[in-house]
């Protein structure tokens, strides 16, 4: 593979991998906070087609995004009243809510467009468009670095380089603020919480919260920034990958942007057969591809690559003793 | 607190938990501008108003009394067995594998047969998450999930690369012999004086509720029933009766991961009678909101597989003959899928709040 | 560290009370756990509430801290009519408590466990900084001293009750709860606890110490309050008490620790026990060479404080868990790992077993009485109908004479087992082990949250057992239990036995030093 196809694959890989690192960073919060939430598909999915949907109507593919956002925050809510509220199943939830995101989403995309479920095909302001970092161009012609940065680093939307901000951000709020402390805290031991003063229920739901936004992001992006509109299904288990990547990473931030590169890698490759095959000289097939970063997470899962040891009070809804 | 009595948690529950769901999906259609009472009529009709009808709408059934029994069987083995659709989707494997394999003399060898194949892949798929659960603890709900995924790409890899015969374009496999096609209701004396017509839902049927009783009295009635009970109430108090907890608990996926298999025999050698990509169509995803809905009793699934039958013919019914998007099923199933297994308590909350009411007004009356 | 105003203010009213609850009730559904409850602590003292498990001690302290909402009453701190919605307004009005079961987070520090919720602003390192200084000062001033870096999981549990207590003082607790807090302590470790809480009370602290245990309520406190199924039934001072006295108000009547029984007459060697070691996941040593003998006819008790080994030592004769060494029963030697080192094959050997936590062990809550005589029996020939089919009919009926024989109320086999009482679920799990007419019955904790009628009955059913010629093995963190019943005890500490007694010629304080690791003069054996 020569350096030019190498760009190619990296800077698909960091199209690719922004949707499951939004959606990844979105399950990091929850699952910090104690709730289980294998949601993210449905709440991007959801996001997708609010966002592409509003983007359409109104041309702005910042109307987009917010739309986005609030449609994800609205199953997040939902998640939050099953969840925390009546004490429901979180797993069971999660895929109740997948299953409405799936159907919902074609309804209302039909009934709004008529275009098959689909949203109309957006272009302009109605996108994220791709920025050109500056002194992208000047330092183009530099050997090695110079393409790098060009080609990769550079000319992408504006929310991949919001998505790899909010890394460290998130970093940075789990271990070095009181809200971080706390989030942790009622993810290990809701009880620890409760008993110094602290609501659990508001805790969570202010995690579920920030999973609404960051899975709300991360449904815009596809719908506005990695393709131009929604169709039905669109994330096609996206969100499954971010929580194969969360258990990946074992729920740490950096680790997760790690793992969420990685999977977006491998996504990439399974759009270039051709490259894979000329690396290791044997025809892959694609499927393996496909399935790679799931058949990765189950050996995390089964420990045969270090453990991963989910927050202590994970799935469980938080009832006071007797 | 007041406590529901025992009939009302087991009819009033899944029947509120019902209504708020239809309730929810009149909401929606009226939303989207659609007459949700029209809307009824036409699934009302298609699905049930003749034995068309009820020939498609007993198909669907068929698929997802299996699927429902399997998550069922996990559910009281305190396993959440989210990988029916990956293990159905090996079973049609299982199915297409057999059936290809010999030149069947008739078709009751060869559903012997394909049920065994059917039966064996479903529990091979489900084995490692199975074995991955009992002895390294990794969580059963990821690990299927995962296996859903893996299913779906070893099968288009099978479709395309190995199954698949020369010069044919799409990804499915060549049609099974005549030996191996199973007769349809239409098919079958005695059931053919209603089923005039060529109809889908076919022999399996009989299988499928043959199946439920197996299964309750296999849960109800047996050694391994009580055991697999016991352990999915309390894993501890298993251990200190000696139950093996990494036995039971790959017994329990086997025979789940088996009844979500057996599903293929259904739609793969009965309906289709060849492999396809997708075979099982999300019927795996659907043996979740049976269960709930049937209170992982056979019973109940057998009564919830009918009512996800109707829905799910009717919803196509929708397809066809309005604006309605067959997608509008999937919106049920996921109300029913919330209602019964996430928000149950919210609806038992309501209706003790009810019976309370009813007590204390008749307590005043008395006095 | 308090706030110069904050003294102020409580000074002006200057109560002499630190607590007044009047008139509090709370009722869990048809359980009524506090009525109408009436209480006042004076400044400065060491308060008592002592009362039997169930009592509503607990229940009326998480109301004063705000976990519960009172059905009705009032709370009164310092003089103050002050609401008490929840935690946050309790630690506001200067109150803390220690749990019984800590409230930590196992993975965080203790640092990051003492700021969490009472942290100063929003960002952390000041918090941690002014902590760090803090806990110094508190360290000194009391003697707690714990390494503020060290993480909650590797702490001891004498460690993480210091803890709990720093985070209390830390929040400025001028009344401190304290909830069962030397039900996990060695008796050493209590007397250390109890030199902290003087100390605290000379600094002018309130103190309300939860207890059942009547030694240290005659120990430790200036003032008692006995509660009896949910009511105050007394508040007295503690040296115009007497424990006899106490005792009697706790449990409404003359109280009989004496159990009637015969003296022993030891057979053959049921149960031999050599160098028998457990080992945990976390890989430390639970028990560390155990070796006992156990004849027919007797009833071998193992004293010690919770959490030194006695669980272990039940799992792994039951065959709950692993262990390395040798058992034999009736000279035939049982599998401690790999196959037939489960609980089936002991039953099936002759070893039955009432488990230490019955919710947790001895029964499914879920499942109906009837299917609850049959676990761990299951597959017992006499429940069988075919090779595939239990006998559920047989079973029903063998359960309802089950009921009958042992006087469990309701006397219906289709009832949950969730809805019996303490003292009937208890009686369902003995009957189902003690009428499988074992060789050997290990028996843990037989009365934990008994009543006192049903505790009579279980300790005759043990006694009765043994006069028929079965060994017992009988463990207890109640010593007067243990004192009452057994033929000779064992005291362990540690994962090792310290030493063996005969309940005739030994006596508390002996056993006491031996449960705290002191060899005593003697450690040779008894027997």
């Amino acid at each position: 593979m020569d350096y030019a196809t190498l760009l190619q694959v990296l800077d698909t890989t960091l199209r690719l991998a922004t949707p499951l690192l939004l959606a990844c960073l979105a399950g990091l919060y929850s699952e910090r906070a104690g709730i289980f939430d294998i949601g993210l598909e449905g709440k991007m999915l959801a996001a997708a087609m609010s966002a592409g949907a509003v983007a359409a109507l109104t041309g702005s593919a910042w109307a987009g995004l917010l739309a986005g956002i609030g449609a994800s925050m609205l199953f997040a809510l939902l998640h939050g009243i099953a969840a925390i509220t009546f004490r429901g199943n979180q797993l069971i939830s999660g895929v109740a809510l997948n299953f409405l995101a799936s159907g919902l989403t074609v309804l209302i995309a039909q009934a709004l467009f008529q275009q098959g479920g689909r949203t109309p095909p957006l272009s302009g302001p109605a996108r994220f468009n791709a920025i050109t970092l500056p002194g992208a161009e000047a330092l183009r012609d530099v050997p090695v670095v110079g393409p790098l940065y060009y080609e990769v680093i550079s000319g992408h939307s504006i929310l991949v380089y919001m998505a790899f901000l909010i890394v460290p951000l998130t970093w940075w709020i789990l271990f070095r603020t009181r809200f971080g402390l706390r989030l942790r805290a009622v993810g290990e031991n809701p009880a620890a919480v409760d008993t110094a003063g602290i609501s659990v229920v508001g805790l969570r739901f202010a995690a579920v919260g920030i999973t609404g936004i960051l899975c709300g992001i991360a449904g815009a992006y596809m719908a506005t920034a990695l393709q131009a509109g929604f169709g039905r299904e669109m994330t096609a288990g996206r969100g499954y990958i971010a929580l194969a990547a969360l258990i990946f990473a074992k729920w740490r931030p950096v680790a997760a942007m790690w793992a969420c590169l990685l999977f977006g890698f491998f996504q990439a490759l399974a759009l270039r057969p051709d490259v894979v095959q000329a690396v290791v000289q044997v025809r892959v097939p694609v499927p393996l591809l496909d399935a790679l970063p799931y058949m990765l997470t189950v050996l995390v899962l089964a420990g045969f690559v270090g453990k991963a040891i989910p927050p202590r009070a994970g799935g469980q809804p938080y009832v006071k003793e007797r | 607190m007041d406590r529901l009595p025992r009939w009302a948690d087991i009819t009033l529950v899944p029947l509120v938990s019902l209504l708020f769901a239809a309730a929810i999906s009149a909401l929606v259609l009226l939303v989207i501008g659609q007459s949700p009472v029209e809307a009824f009529k036409v699934m009302v009709d298609g699905a049930l108003g003749s034995p068309y009808g009820w020939g498609y709408t007993l198909y669907y059934a068929t698929s997802f009394i299996f699927t429902g029994l399997a998550v069922t069987v996990a559910f009281h083995a305190g396993l959440f067995n989210i990988g029916g659709e990956g293990q159905a989707q090996l079973g049609g494997l299982g199915v297409a594998l057999v059936c290809l394999s010999l030149p069947w003399p008739h078709w009751t060898v060869a559903l012997i047969a394909a049920t065994m194949g059917a039966a064996l892949f479903g529990a091979a798929w489900a084995a490692i998450p199975a074995y991955l659960q009992a002895k390294r603890g990794s969580h059963i709900v990821i690990t299927t999930i995962m296996f859903n995924y893996i299913a779906a790409a070893l099968l288009v890899y099978v479709l395309v690369d190995v199954l698949r015969p020369t010069g044919q374009m799409d990804p499915a496999s060549a049609r099974f012999p005549a030996g191996a096609q199973l007769p349809a209701l239409n098919d079958i004396p005695g059931f053919n004086l209603i089923f005039q017509r060529p109809v889908p839902a076919n022999v399996t049927l009989l299988i499928a509720l043959a199946m439920a009783v197996v299964v309750w009295a296999l849960l109800w009635r047996t050694r391994l029933g009580y055991q697999i009970r016991a352990f999915g109430k309390s894993e501890a108090a298993a251990k200190y009766a000696g139950i093996n907890p990494v036995r039971i608990t790959i017994i329990a996926m086997l025979i789940s991961g088996g009844l979500a298999g057996m599903m293929s025999i259904n739609n793969v050698m009965g309906e289709a009678e060849r492999l396809l990509q997708n075979s099982s169509e999300g019927a795996g995803f659907i043996g979740i909101a049976v269960a709930l809905m049937g209170r992982n009793h056979p019973f109940g699934v057998v009564l919830a597989a009918l009512l996800f039958g109707f829905l799910y013919q009717g919803g196509a019914e929708l397809g066809l003959w309005t604006n309605i998007p067959i997608e509008m099923r999937i919106v049920v199933q996921g109300l029913v899928i919330l209602f019964t297994g996430a928000l149950d308590m919210m609806v038992r909350m309501m209706l003790e709040r009810v019976f309370r009411l009813f007590r204390t007004t008749k307590a005043l009356r008395a006095a | 560290m308090v706030a110069p105003a904050d003294i102020m203010g409580r000074q002006e009213t200057a109560a002499p009370f630190a607590i007044e609850l009047k008139g509090i009730s709370k009722a869990f559904g048809p359980v009524q756990a506090n009525k109408d409850i009436n209480i006042s602590v004076p400044k400065g003292t060491i308060h008592g509430i002592i009362g039997e498990n169930g009592a509503g001690k607990s229940t009326l302290m998480s109301i004063l801290y705000g976990f519960y909402k009172a059905d009705s009453g009032q709370i009164l701190v310092g003089g103050t009519l002050t609401p008490i919605p929840d935690s946050q307004s309790a630690i506001r009005a200067g109150i803390g408590m220690v749990f019984q079961h800590f409230k930590l987070v196992q993975n965080f520090t203790v640092l990051e466990n003492i700021v969490l919720g009472a942290e100063d602003g929003a960002l952390l390192n000041t918090s941690l900084g002014k902590a760090r200084r803090i806990l110094r000062e508190l360290a000194q001033e009391y003697g707690l001293d714990v390494d503020p870096d060290a993480l909650i999981e590797d702490l001891s549990v004498g460690h993480q009750q210091r803890v709990e207590i720093l985070k209390a003082l830390y929040r400025q607790a001028d009344i401190l709860i304290l909830d069962e807090p030397t039900g996990v302590l060695t008796p050493d470790e209590a007397d250390h606890l109890f030199r902290i809480l003087r100390g605290l009370k000379d600094q002018g602290k309130t103190i309300i110490l939860i207890t059942h245990k009547l030694r240290e309520i005659m120990e430790a406190t200036d003032n008692v309050s006995v509660m009896r199924r949910g009511t105050m039934v007394a508040t007295v001072k503690t040296r115009e008490t007497s424990p006899e006295q106490l005792a009697e108000l706790m449990v409404g009547r003359k109280v009989l620790l004496e159990v009637e029984k015969a003296p022993a007459v030891p057979g053959e060697v049921v149960l031999s026990v050599e160098n028998l070691r457990v080992r945990d996941e976390h890989g430390v040593d639970r028990l560390k060479g155990i070796s006992l003998d156990i004849r027919a006819g007797e009833i071998l008790g193992i004293a010690g404080v919770a959490g030194n080994g006695q669980s272990d030592l039940l799992a792994a004769l039951g065959g709950m868990i692993k262990a390395t060494g040798r058992i034999t029963l009736n000279g035939v030697d049982l599998p401690l790992s790999g196959a037939g080192a489960d609980g089936q094959s002991r039953r099936e050997a002759g070893i039955a077993h009432v488990p230490e936590d019955r919710h947790h062990h001895g029964l499914i809550l879920d499942f109906t009485a009837w299917e609850n005589v049959a676990f761990g029996y299951h597959n017992d020939p006499k429940y069988q109908k075919s090779a595939l089919f239990m006998d559920n009919d047989a079973l029903r009926a063998d359960t309802e004479k089950k009921m009958a024989t042992y006087d469990v109320r309701p006397p219906i086999a289709t009832l949950a087992a969730k809805n019996f009482s303490g003292g009937n679920q208890q009686k369902i799990v003995v009957a189902r082990e003690v009428e499988q007419n074992p060789d050997l019955l290990l028996i843990g904790q037989p009365t934990r949250g008994v009543d006192i009628g049903a505790i009579e009955f279980i300790h005759k059913q043990i006694v009765a057992l043994r006069d028929a010629g079965k060994a017992i093995l009988l463990v207890s963190v109640e010593l007067d239990e243990i004192m009452s019943l057994s033929d000779r005890i064992a005291v362990m500490f540690d994962g090792q036995i310290m030493g063996l007694r005969d309940p005739a010629t030994t006596d508390e304080r002996e056993l006491g030093m031996l449960m705290a690791g002191m060899d005593g003069k003697t450690a040779g054996e008894a027997a």
